[in-house]
């Protein structure tokens, strides 16, 4: 049960070996992922023969190197294009709800919180489509009124960083929301008390206290956003994301360099996430 | 900025309070409120001619009568149910032994371990999948390695499979709320249920879980959703037999271009997910807005 | 003769890694008696009183209830329960489950339960509270409840892990002379433990005074007051005026201790004679052994009287603890003296000049120098 209630040693030990077979389950796809980008073999499958550093390097045909494709690479840039934009959206709008949902009254307010939390519970799928018959109705009716062609409402990346903005803002809102609650207000009023004004008050002392929580949510979404499938899937146009990408490789069957790729993404988004971590820890460090 | 602390300059406030919300009232109006608003139109009506539309039910009509969506439908959602109890079952051990059992530096250690798998995109760990399970894959060569099957087997496409991927692709979910609600268990609840007599079961059972229910009721919420949602586990693990309701809105929007039986499916779904969360919510006695936080 | 005690302990030890929290401790607490252990935060209160409920193993030693070994038995299975420091009440039961909980651990019947259970509410003066809800009882109810919830299941000893810390310096005072009305009546017994030492003198039979994993001395409360046996308990228990000296000569019945500041103290030398001549010491006298008198008014010289004089600091006046600080005139020594009760000096004021006696009876000396900063643990 817990440490200071003596159990027998047989029940202890079996606990622990289901922890650890977990655990194996938990890794084993990411870990045969990585091995079999070294695989010396035109499919990322059994059997071994031997290693090989070409799925990254490799110039040749049948073997491009994840570094030599050019389609990749591209979809990798779309993919940065994208999330950058949503993460500096997001994280804008984020913060100003974050304000209004933790420094404001105003009637409604719970309602509004409500529906601002709704985008966590609507499938992406249908957050993506949504968007697409509502921008193509815009789009539509524009055209039919004023003649004009509004292409940018139609599939392409313009809806896609849209879509994506829309769920992602409500992740942002909420750690942002989170670290602002703990926040004291009596140190805003210290300031405004020692002669700073309101805005001053809140760019030299909010802000900073905000910051892990800013970095963390910028780094949350920029890779939900690089990561994104669902609701790109349906919002995608002509130039594919990385993942839209992967996934047209994965049911055509590809050769290990999208074992290579999915390694780099790996130790990219792990590097990330424990940057995101750290971030929001040394905020709840300097509180205590 | 706080209206509650501020007086005297009512204009001001009032004015913040207006430019603050405006990021949030477009965001929500264009992007979320109008888009469903749209959807729940487009679904209503029926094309007669091109570019002329009517009210109807049609497209409602059409999926009740046709057996293939129907079944689709609650298939969905039965699965979507069981990955949920499943990956309740599978994590709460697991978040049981972090959170109560594990101390100190390997404490957060273990925690970590469990988060930073899913910082990898759904695509790489399914994709990961494929190469454990498929004829010419891990398990398979090691089976016949061991001399435990005669040739190679195939695991991939097959119901199994899809829940195996669809807890693996939730457990994050299930396994971070559990942690923190049970984190927050004192110690000595549980040695008082003992000093009291209990032991492992009746400590469980009348203190743990009740406490942990939170937690649970959050961690099911997100994952029911999420697994409801799925669009590319089944599709990469389930192979064309899936049938997956995502792949059903997907082949009527992107393949038949058939928009408005796609945005009538789209809104069955949404419906199913709200309702099954909704009762979710009154059955453990939370509210959304509880269980974000 | 073993099961005339509830409970014994026989040379307990606990370390964790290196570090010794429990100390080679026996103790053995006679049915039906209040015991308290009383020490400074860190010193293995806690440690002890978990491994008496089960809760860690003892690494050395052996721990009797009822004169049988209970070493290796579950905390589930011992005939103790604990009230736990924060109270530990299930937030999710109402009041009757809660102190029910144990009773349907050991599966009897219901009509038992919900007798025992309104009987035992009574009991600790809650009668009405059955439905309650936790969080709906003040500090000093939940108190109440807790105690309850173990009183119900009729333990052997019931073990209480600082219990009144959390509550209020008002309601502190009042639950003390309610526990201790409630041990008397129930004549369970009780092990109580804390760092506040008038909890422990105000409700004990016995105390034991622990410090670093050790019981320093074990009494009654007048026993602690009154003969302290150690440096630490004359500090721990109770107020004293402290000097730093070495013992100096005999003559007939006083012996002589030469302070560090200079003059000289006298003291009993047949409660000291195991002190040898040159000995540091540290000397304690309690601020009401000391008498005050007018400076105009010179005391008779009594034999084995010490006298000295001082200036008056500062008067705290607080009813009837009121006490004067004074500075001595030769030493320059801070002193706290008791005032008396009957309002004789009610008009002393700062400056004023004072005779302080007390005799040589009232001086206890210590062998070694007690490592600073222990001081008494007034609540
Ligand atoms: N599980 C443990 N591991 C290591 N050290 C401990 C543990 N429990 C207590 N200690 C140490 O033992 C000492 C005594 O602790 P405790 O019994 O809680 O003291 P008290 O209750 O008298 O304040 C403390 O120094 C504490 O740090
Ligand atoms: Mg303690």
């Amino acid at each position: 049960m817990i440490p200071s209630i003596p159990q027998p040693r047989f029940y202890k030990g079996l606990y622990t070996a289901y922890v650890a077979v977990f655990f194996v389950y938990l890794a084993a796809p990411l870990i045969v992922v990585g091995v079999f980008a070294f695989n010396d073999s035109q499919f990322p499958s059994m059997p071994w023969n031997g290693a090989t550093l070409k799925w990254f390097f490799g110039d040749t045909r049948p073997a491009i190197g994840i570094f030599n494709d050019r389609q990749l690479l591209r979809s990798i840039g779309t993919s940065g294009f994208v999330a950058i934009w949503v993460t500096a959206l997001a994280v804008f709008v984020g913060t100003c709800n974050a304000f209004l949902f933790e420094r404001t009254h105003f009637p409604g307010k719970n309602l509004l919180y409500v529906v601002a939390l709704s985008p966590l519970v609507i499938p992406g799928v249908i957050l993506g489509i949504s968007i697409l018959v509502f921008s193509n109705a815009i789009a539509n009716n524009v055209e039919e009124t004023f003649g004009w062609d509004l292409a940018f409402l139609r599939p392409g990346l313009f809806l896609v960083i849209i879509g994506q903005f829309a769920f992602v803002t409500t992740i942002t809102t909420l750690v942002i929301s989170a670290r602002l609650r703990k926040f004291d207000f009596s140190l805003e009023e210290a300031a405004l008390n020692l002669g700073a004004t309101r805005a001053a008050a809140i760019r030299t002392i909010t802000i900073p206290f905000l910051k892990p929580a800013l970095i963390g949510a910028s780094i949350i979404a920029f890779l939900m956003s690089f990561e994104n499938f669902n609701t790109t899937l349906m919002l995608v146009g002509s130039d594919a994301p990385l993942t839209i990408t992967m996934f047209d490789r994965l049911k055509q069957g590809s050769t290990p360099a999208l074992n290579a790729l999915s390694l780099m993404l790996m130790v990219v988004s792990g590097a990330l996430a424990l940057l995101a971590v750290f971030a929001q820890r040394g905020g709840q460090g300097d509180k205590t | 900025m706080t209206a509650a602390s501020s007086t005297g300059q009512g204009n001001g406030v009032r004015l913040g309070v207006v430019l603050l919300a405006t990021p949030l009232l477009l965001w929500l109006l264009v992007l979320v409120i109008l888009p469903h608003v749209d959807l729940l139109l487009v679904s209503l009506r029926e094309r007669i001619a091109f570019r002329q539309y009517e009210f109807s039910f049609a497209n409602y009509i059409a999926f009740f009568v046709e057996p293939l969506y129907w079944n689709t439908y609650v298939r969905t959602a039965v699965m979507s149910i069981m990955a949920t109890v499943l990956t309740l079952i599978i994590g709460f051990p697991v978040s049981y032994y972090i959170a109560k059992i594990m101390r100190g530096r390997g404490k957060n250690v273990l925690f970590m371990m469990c988060l930073i798998p899913f910082w990898v995109s759904e695509l790489v760990r399914t994709f990961g999948w494929m190469i454990l399970l498929r004829e010419s894959g891990v398990i398979s060569s090691f089976l016949q390695w061991a001399g435990l099957v005669d040739g190679p087997v195939e695991m991939l496409y097959n119901d199994v499979t899809i829940m195996v991927g669809l807890v693996y692709t939730s457990m994050l979910f299930m396994v971070v709320p559990l942690v923190s609600v049970l984190d927050s268990l004192d110690d000595s609840l549980i040695e008082a249920g003992y000093d009291l007599g209990g032991n492992a079961f009746t400590v469980t059972r009348d203190i743990v879980i009740p406490h942990a229910m939170p937690g649970i009721a959050s961690g099911c919420i997100v994952v029911f959703m999420l697994t409801l949602g799925n669009y590319l586990t089944p599709n990469l693990l389930g192979g064309k037999d899936s049938l997956w309701f995502t792949e059903q809105i997907y082949t009527q929007f992107i393949t038949r271009f058939n928009w408005e039986s796609g945005s009538a499916f789209g809104f069955l779904l949404l419906v199913l997910s709200s309702l099954i969360v909704w009762i979710g919510l009154k059955l453990s006695r939370q509210t959304l807005a509880d269980t974000v936080r | 003769m073993a099961d005339q005690f509830d409970l014994e302990c026989r040379n307990v030890g606990k370390n964790f890694d290196r570090f010794v929290a429990v100390d080679n401790v026996s103790l053995t607490i006679p049915k039906g008696s209040f015991f308290s252990i009383l020490g400074p935060s860190g010193c293995g209160k806690t440690t002890l009183l978990r491994m008496l409920a089960g809760f860690q193993e003892p690494t050395s030693g052996d721990i009797l209830i009822k004169g049988k070994s209970v070493l290796g038995v579950p905390p589930n299975r011992r005939p103790v329960n604990m009230v736990f420091q924060h109270l530990a009440l299930f937030p999710m039961m109402n009041v009757a489950d809660n102190v029910a909980y144990g009773l349907r651990r050991r599966g009897v019947d219901k009509a038992t339960i919900n007798r025992k259970v309104a009987e035992t509410l009574a009991r600790v003066g809650l009668p009405d509270s059955g439905p309650k809800q936790i969080s709906q009882l003040s500090g000093g109810q939940k108190q109440r409840i807790a105690i309850a919830r173990c009183l119900v299941l009729e333990p052997a000893v019931l073990l209480l892990d600082e219990p009144l810390g959390a509550l209020d310096l008002k309601l502190r005072e009042h639950m003390k002379v309610e526990l201790k009305q409630l041990q008397h009546e129930i004549g369970t017994t009780f092990v109580y433990i804390t760092h506040d030492q008038s909890e422990a003198l105000v409700m004990s039979d016995q105390v034991a005074v622990m410090n670093a994993g050790k019981f320093e001395q074990v009494g009654t409360p007048q026993d602690l007051y009154y003969n302290p046996q150690t440096a630490f308990v004359a500090s721990f228990v109770g107020e004293s005026n402290r000097w730093r000296g070495t013992v100096g000569e005999t003559t007939g019945d006083y012996v002589a201790i030469n302070l560090d500041k200079g003059g000289v103290i006298l003291a009993d030398k047949a409660a000291h004679a195991s002190l040898p001549t040159g000995q540091d010491v540290e000397i304690f006298v309690r601020p009401e052994a000391i008498a005050i008198g007018r400076s105009d008014a010179a005391p008779d010289p009594v034999p084995g009287n010490n006298s000295l004089t001082g200036t008056v600091e500062n008067v705290l006046f607080n009813g009837a603890a009121s006490s004067v600080q004074i500075r001595e005139t030769a030493t320059g020594h801070e002193m706290s003296v008791a005032l008396p009760q009957t309002g004789a000096f009610a008009n002393l004021r700062a400056g004023d000049v004072i005779n302080l006696a007390w005799h040589a009876s009232q001086t206890r000396c210590f062998a070694g120098v007690l490592p600073s900063g222990i001081e008494g643990g007034q609540s």
